[in-house]
């Protein structure tokens, strides 16, 4: 009987069943197991829903209006087959007449793909899911709630890939063939709500102002990891940076990140941006109610298209009524996805996102979506790390330094022998490896107590003027020098004695003291030591402020000799007439 | 490009390659029509030299105020060339046919123009490292239109 069927409703003749062939197939379906002879008039009779067999959801077998149904059907399909303006929100409507007929049609975006995943995704034990990854109407269809048409137009399209499997294989068929309008294409594109979510999630990972823009190069490695080659990457770039500007907006990531997954199901990259990737389609759509991407969820495995329900964005359309249902679905798929993907839960998301994301095998999705989250993970982690990291050296002054290990009395005597040779860089440069005992140092503390603090990674500078005590203590500890300078720098700036600092320091110090290899000494000594020590971080403190400011005036005067010179320049050939 | 259109000796023909800086390999090279594209490619090549020679001659003076369009490099018989080199040193050069004399100079500068946008696209592209050859499809597409213009 399918072949009949598929010859009549147009398919053979197309070659593929296109959105209006399926529904024609459909009505002939329910034709034929009514009874009434396969032809095209027999679509206009008022007929039940056809029957499909299956489907545990009995309750989702729910033919009710058919009569309407049918023959609004008929124009439905073709308004719909124009441009794939299938309205979840009038799938959502349960009560038209038209809706029954729209979800299925509409619901899975007039590509064949769709259809394909309807057969195929007919796990019915998760076969919710399945359902609603086909159609957004199948959200109606099955929560048992919703007792309407747009279910049993959803079980329309699941059923008839079950039964006819002629009628899957054609699908499957299409599937492949990508010949329908551009609003086919255009459904692959469209980003659903859930996925939205999860573009906007990653973005805050790697941006937390989601007005602000992502970085060429953070953006850069983190679509990296998701293992495209490099040129399907860069067109990929090339596609969602609209106003090139080597940034990404969140829907320009948005878009990018679609189009990395879509890649990643098999899906070509266009040549041009999709209109529904646009970042100007992408922020209206924003706001747009979603429909629950529980389809995806439940998608999982069986699909063997690489095609996504990405007509979930229909969902965006979907009616309200349906997100109760949706969560329950939601959990079901993803009991599903889990135990088919197996992917960490850490990424519920994740998971979910890319069940319907990998169409492949269920290996291959497990595979892709393992490594999708990980990447992720590791991705959204690194660049965390890499932005701390960053944002660690340009510590400002206040920075109380008590996280430094080194010895600040190592500093100490850099900052003496910068100054002295007026370094012009905020950076001291590496003090001279061996410091000669400082004999300037007034301290008194005892060279034994020099030695006692070499490695004491104290926090840099405390100011106070007894920087010569400092001297000897730093003498020990020539390697940490330029780390240290660098601490000192960041610290500089300030002239002014900071007695705060010092207090943190002080406070700090018990606290690195500790460290001190000061095994030898008795506590006594320790303390004397440790007295000395602050103190001398205090002065290195303040002095190596002062030496900072100093360089930033010598370069200043620098700049401005260079900037006097350039005009003495080209002035002299006039004046040397 | 080519397809459709038969290409004669009146055909104005374009090449459009760009150099880069500091060896001067070629990043992409378009021509049209695509017969004769060795000879279009040594052309190219020996007007690097004069590229050469007037970003040199310009040398002492601040780069700000050396014009990025060069102009005809010079002229044989069957065809001229133009040069333009950015402030990054990186050159682009089109030959064009010589018969083809509707193409003015403001032309030719605004093609230069836009290849230089179209190069500055790429280069935001954090995934193009820049000494690469130019795969951009929406460069490609830019060239393609510029010299169906022309042709």
């Amino acid at each position: 009987c399918c072949p009949p069927i598929t010859e009549v409703c147009g398919a053979k003749r197309v070659g593929y069943f296109g959105p209006a062939q399926f529904y024609i197939a459909l009505k002939l379906i329910a034709a034929a197991q009514s009874g009434f002879p396969v032809r095209i008039e027999s679509i206009k009779n008022e007929l039940p829903l056809p029957r499909f067999m299956a489907l545990k959801n009995d309750s989702e077998v729910r033919y009710g209006t058919t009569a309407e149904l049918h023959g609004v059907k008929f124009q439905v399909p073709h308004a719909t087959l124009e441009k794939n303006s299938y309205k979840r929100t009038d799938e959502g409507d349960k009560q038209e007449p038209k809706s029954p007929p729209m979800s299925p049609i509409c619901s899975p975006p007039a590509s064949p793909s769709t259809y394909q995943r309807v057969p195929l995704s007919y796990g019915y034990g998760k076969s919710r899911s399945g359902l609603e990854q086909q159609h957004g109407a199948p959200y109606e269809v099955r929560h048992s709630a919703h007792q309407q048409d747009g279910p049993s137009s959803g079980n329309y399209g699941t059923k008839p890939a079950l039964t006819c499997s002629t009628l899957n294989r054609s699908l499957s068929v299409e599937r492949e063939q990508q010949d329908s309008s551009t609003s086919y294409s255009d459904d692959p594109w469209r980003i659903t709500e859930e996925q939205r979510d999860y573009y906007i999630n990653q973005f805050r990972s790697l941006q937390p102002d989601l007005n602000s823009f992502i970085s060429g190069s953070v953006a850069k490695n983190f679509f990296t990891k998701s293992k495209l080659p490099i040129p399907e990457l860069s067109h990929i770039w090339e596609l969602s940076d609209v106003d090139c500007d080597g940034a990404l907006t969140l829907p320009e990531f948005c878009a990018a990140f679609h189009l990395v997954v879509a890649r990643k199901n098999g899906y070509q990259l266009p040549e041009t941006l999709p209109e529904t990737l646009l970042p100007e389609y992408l922020q209206a759509a924003s706001l747009k109610p979603m429909r629950d991407c529980t389809l995806f969820d439940s998608y999982s495995e069986s699909l063997p298209g690489g095609q996504q329900t990405r007509d979930f964005s229909r969902t965006e359309k979907a009616s309200a009524e349906e997100i109760p249902d949706n969560s329950a679905l939601l959990q079901d798929a993803k009991k599903d996805d889990k135990q088919a993907l197996k992917v960490s839960t850490a990424l519920k998301m994740i998971p979910k996102e890319f069940q319907h994301l990998t169409v492949k095998t269920a290996a291959q999705e497990s595979n892709a979506l393992k490594a999708r989250p990980r990447s992720r993970s590791y991705s959204s982690t690194s660049i965390e790390d890499a932005m701390k990291k960053g944002e660690e050296p340009p510590t400002p002054p206040p920075r109380p330094q008590k996280s430094h290990s080194r010895a600040s009395s190592l500093d100490l005597n850099k900052i003496f022998q910068q100054n002295t040779q007026a370094v012009r860089s905020g950076w001291l440069p590496p003090p001279p490896p061996a410091l000669p005992p400082r004999p300037s140092v007034s301290q008194t503390e005892q060279p034994s107590e020099v030695e006692l603090h070499p490695q004491t990674n104290r926090p840099p500078s405390q100011a106070e003027e007894n920087s010569a005590a400092k001297k000897e203590v730093v003498l020990a500890q020539p390697p940490s020098k330029p780390t240290r300078r660098k601490l000192r720098t960041e610290a500089q700036g300030l002239e002014t004695p900071e007695l705060s600092p010092t207090i943190n320091v002080t406070s700090s110090l018990p606290t690195v003291k500790p460290h001190l290899p000061v095994q030898k000494q008795s506590s006594k000594q320790k303390r004397a030591i440790q007295t000395a020590i602050r103190k001398n971080k205090e002065a290195n403190a303040v002095l190596a402020r002062l030496n900072s400011e100093l360089q930033q005036q010598l370069k200043e005067v620098h700049k401005e000799r260079i900037a006097l010179e350039t005009q003495l320049e080209q002035l002299r050939p006039v004046t040397v007439l | 490009m080519a397809s459709a259109v038969t290409y004669t000796a009146e055909w104005p023909v374009l090449v459009s390659i760009i150099f880069s800086p500091p060896q001067n390999y070629p990043l992409y090279i378009r021509s049209v029509p695509t017969e004769n594209e060795l000879k279009f490619h040594y052309t190219v090549h020996t007007s690097l030299d004069v590229v050469d020679e007037k970003i040199s001659a310009m040398g002492k003076a601040l780069v700000d105020q050396r014009e990025l369009y060069l102009g005809l490099l010079y002229p044989t018989e069957d065809y001229k060339v133009y040069g333009y080199v950015t402030n990054s040193k990186v050159k682009f050069v089109m030959v064009v046919d010589s018969s083809n004399t509707a193409l003015r100079d403001n032309e030719i500068r605004s093609m230069f123009r836009k290849l230089h946008n179209s190069y500055t696209d790429i280069m935001c592209n954090p995934f193009y490292n820049p000494g690469d050859r130019i795969h951009s499809r929406a460069f490609d597409n830019m060239v393609n239109s510029m010299m169906m213009q022309v042709c």
